[in-house]
C-alpha cells in the first residue's frame, strides 16, 4: 500500500505545555483512522498539526513527500489536497449554501463557475440537500451544515480528508444524518483522519485505531483488538467510561 | 410666522443647505477613507502604525469638533500653512468622522470568529482571497449600523461650522436672525432643511442595513 500521509517525529508545545511528543505515523490511501482518547490528550491539536493550522516545534508532516510545515511556501498548495472538517459550525456565513461549496474550487482552483455548480449539486444531492442550495447556513439545522461543510471540503477533492469531533456539538438524532455520509465516504475508498467521541462508530468505520494519551500515541491498533482487549491500561481505563453499570 | 419671509428667507437657506451638504459629504468620504485605512492598519497590527492610529483615534474621539476645526482654522496659519473655511470643514469632519469609522470597522472585522479564518484557510485560500472574500463581507454587514450612525452623526455635526465662519445652516440662521429678528422663520426653515438633510439619509440606512444583514442575521 501507497502512504499518502507520513509524520515523522512531530512534537508541538504551547508554552511549557507538551501537547504532542514525538509523533510517528504512516497513512496508507484509502485508509480509515480513527483517533481517540480523553479530552486534552491532543487530538484535535494532531489534526490541526496535519494541515498547517498549528505550527510545529519538531519533526515534520509529508504529504506525497512532500512538507507541509507552516513558513513552507506551498502551504496553501498542500492545504487544498487535506481537507477539514470542524467541530463548530464554519459555514461562511454571507453565502448560501451552493456559494459555500463553490468559492474554493473558484477562486483557488481556478475552476469555471459552471464546472463547480455541476460538481457542488452533484455532491449536495448526494448528502440530501440539493434542494437547499439556496438557503444560507443560519437556515439549516446542526447537522445539515455540517453534511454542507463535509461537501464543501469534498469540493477540493482532498487526498486526505480530516474531522475533528463533527458530531461533538449535534444533537443525538442529527449525529446520524453525519456520521452516515462519513460511512459513504469510507465505502468510496476516501483517507480520512477521524477524531470522534462516537465509540460506536468508530468500531464501524476504523481500519485502524490510534489511542492518544498525554501527546502519545500509545495504541496504535485494529478497531477489533482495541475495543475487545486494549494493550494498555490506560486504554482500558478509558473505554470503561463509555459503559454503563447500575 | 409669515409665510412671505419664509418664502423670501428659501433661496437663502437653499445656498446654505447645498454649501452644508457638499462639505458633509466630502468630510464622510474623508472619514470613511480614513477608517478603513486605520482600521485595516489596527487588524493587521501592522507595527508603528497601529499604535499611531490608537493615539489618532483617542486624541480625535475625545475632543469636539469645535476645538478640532479652531485648532485647524486659527492653528495651521500660524505655521504658514493656510486653508479656507470649506476646505477646513471638510478636513475637520474628515479627521473626527475617522476616529469614529475607524473603530466601527475595526469591530466588525474584529467580531468575525477565528474559525473562519482556519476554514477558508484549509480550503487552500491565500490570505488575500480569505480577507477579501470570507473576512471583509462579514465584517462589512456587522459594521454597517454603526456607520449608518457615524455618517448621521457627523451631517449632524456641521452645525458647528458656523464656528470657522462657513455659510453653513446655522450661520445663515444666526446671521438672518441677528440682522432681521426674524427668529421664528429662520429657526424654522433651520429645522425643515436639517430633517431635509438627514431624513433620507435615515431611511436609506434602515433600507441597506435590513438588506445586507437579511443573509447573515435574518431579520
Amino acid at each position: 500500500m501507497e502512504s499518502v500521509l507520513k509524520i515523522e517525529h512531530m512534537s508541538k508545545k504551547f508554552d511549557d505545555l507538551i501537547v504532542l511528543e514525538d509523533i510517528n505515523l504512516s497513512i496508507d490511501k484509502g485508509e480509515v483512522v480513527v483517533i481517540v482518547g480523553s479530552s486534552g490528550c491532543g487530538k484535535s491539536t494532531l489534526l490541526r498539526c496535519i494541515n498547517g493550522l498549528e505550527d510545529i516545534d519538531e519533526g515534520q508532516v509529508l504529504l506525497d513527500g512532500e512538507t507541509v510545515n507552516p513558513g513552507n511556501r506551498n502551504l496553501t498548495k498542500s492545504r487544498e489536497k487535506i481537507g477539514m472538517v470542524f467541530q463548530s459550525y464554519d459555514l461562511f456565513p454571507h453565502k448560501t449554501i451552493l456559494e459555500n461549496a463553490i468559492l474554493a474550487p473558484m477562486k483557488v482552483q481556478k475552476r469555471s463557475r459552471k464546472d463547480a455548480v455541476e460538481e457542488a449539486m452533484r455532491l449536495l444531492d448526494r448528502v440530501g440537500l440539493a434542494e437547499r442550495k439556496d438557503s444560507y447556513p443560519r437556515q439549516l439545522s446542526g447537522g445539515q451544515k455540517q453534511r454542507v461543510a463535509i461537501v464543501r471540503a469534498l469540493m477540493m477533492d482532498p487526498e486526505v480528508l480530516l474531522f475533528d469531533e463533527v458530531t461533538a456539538a449535534l444533537d443525538p438524532e442529527m449525529v446520524r444524518e453525519v456520521l452516515d455520509v462519513i460511512l459513504d465516504l469510507a465505502k468510496q475508498k476516501r483517507t480520512m483522519l477521524i477524531v470522534t467521541h462516537e465509540m460506536s462508530f468508530a468500531k464501524a468505520i476504523a481500519d485502524r485505531i490510534l489511542f492518544l494519551d498525554d501527546g502519545r500515541i500509545i495504541e496504535d491498533s485494529d478497531p477489533k483488538e482495541f475495543f475487545t482487549s486494549p494493550a494498555t491500561e490506560r486504554a482500558k481505563r478509558f473505554l470503561r467510561t463509555f459503559e454503563y453499570e447500575k | 410666522m409669515d409665510p412671505e419671509i419664509i418664502r423670501e428667507y428659501i433661496p437663502i437657506f437653499t445656498q446654505a443647505f447645498i454649501l452644508t451638504v457638499k462639505i458633509g459629504w466630502i468630510g464622510i468620504a474623508l472619514a470613511f477613507l480614513i477608517g478603513v485605512l486605520c482600521a485595516f492598519t489596527t487588524y493587521f497590527k501592522i507595527p508603528v502604525a497601529a499604535a499611531a492610529v490608537r493615539c489618532y483615534v483617542e486624541l480625535f474621539r475625545n475632543t469636539p469638533l469645535l476645538v478640532q476645526l479652531f485648532f485647524i482654522y486659527y492653528g495651521l496659519p500660524a505655521v504658514g500653512i493656510r486653508i479656507s473655511a470649506e476646505v477646513c470643514g471638510a478636513i475637520g469632519l474628515g479627521l473626527l468622522g475617522g476616529s469614529y469609522m475607524t473603530e466601527s470597522i475595526r469591530s466588525g472585522l474584529e467580531a468575525i470568529p477565528v474559525i473562519q479564518t482556519e476554514s477558508a484557510l484549509s480550503l487552500g485560500m491565500t490570505n488575500g482571497q480569505l480577507f477579501r472574500d470570507v473576512i471583509l463581507p462579514q465584517a462589512f454587514t456587522i459594521s454597517v449600523p454603526g456607520i449608518v450612525a457615524n455618517v448621521i452623526f457627523l451631517l449632524k455635526e456641521t452645525s458647528v461650522f458656523s464656528a470657522i465662519s462657513l455659510m453653513d445652516l446655522m450661520f445663515t440662521a444666526k446671521d438672518l436672525i441677528g440682522l432681521y429678528y426674524n427668529t421664528m422663520e429662520s429657526l424654522f426653515l433651520l429645522v425643515i432643511f436639517y430633517v431635509i438633510m438627514l431624513l433620507p439619509v435615515s431611511l436609506a440606512g434602515t433600507l441597506i442595513e435590513k438588506k445586507v444583514r437579511y443573509r447573515m442575521f435574518g431579520d
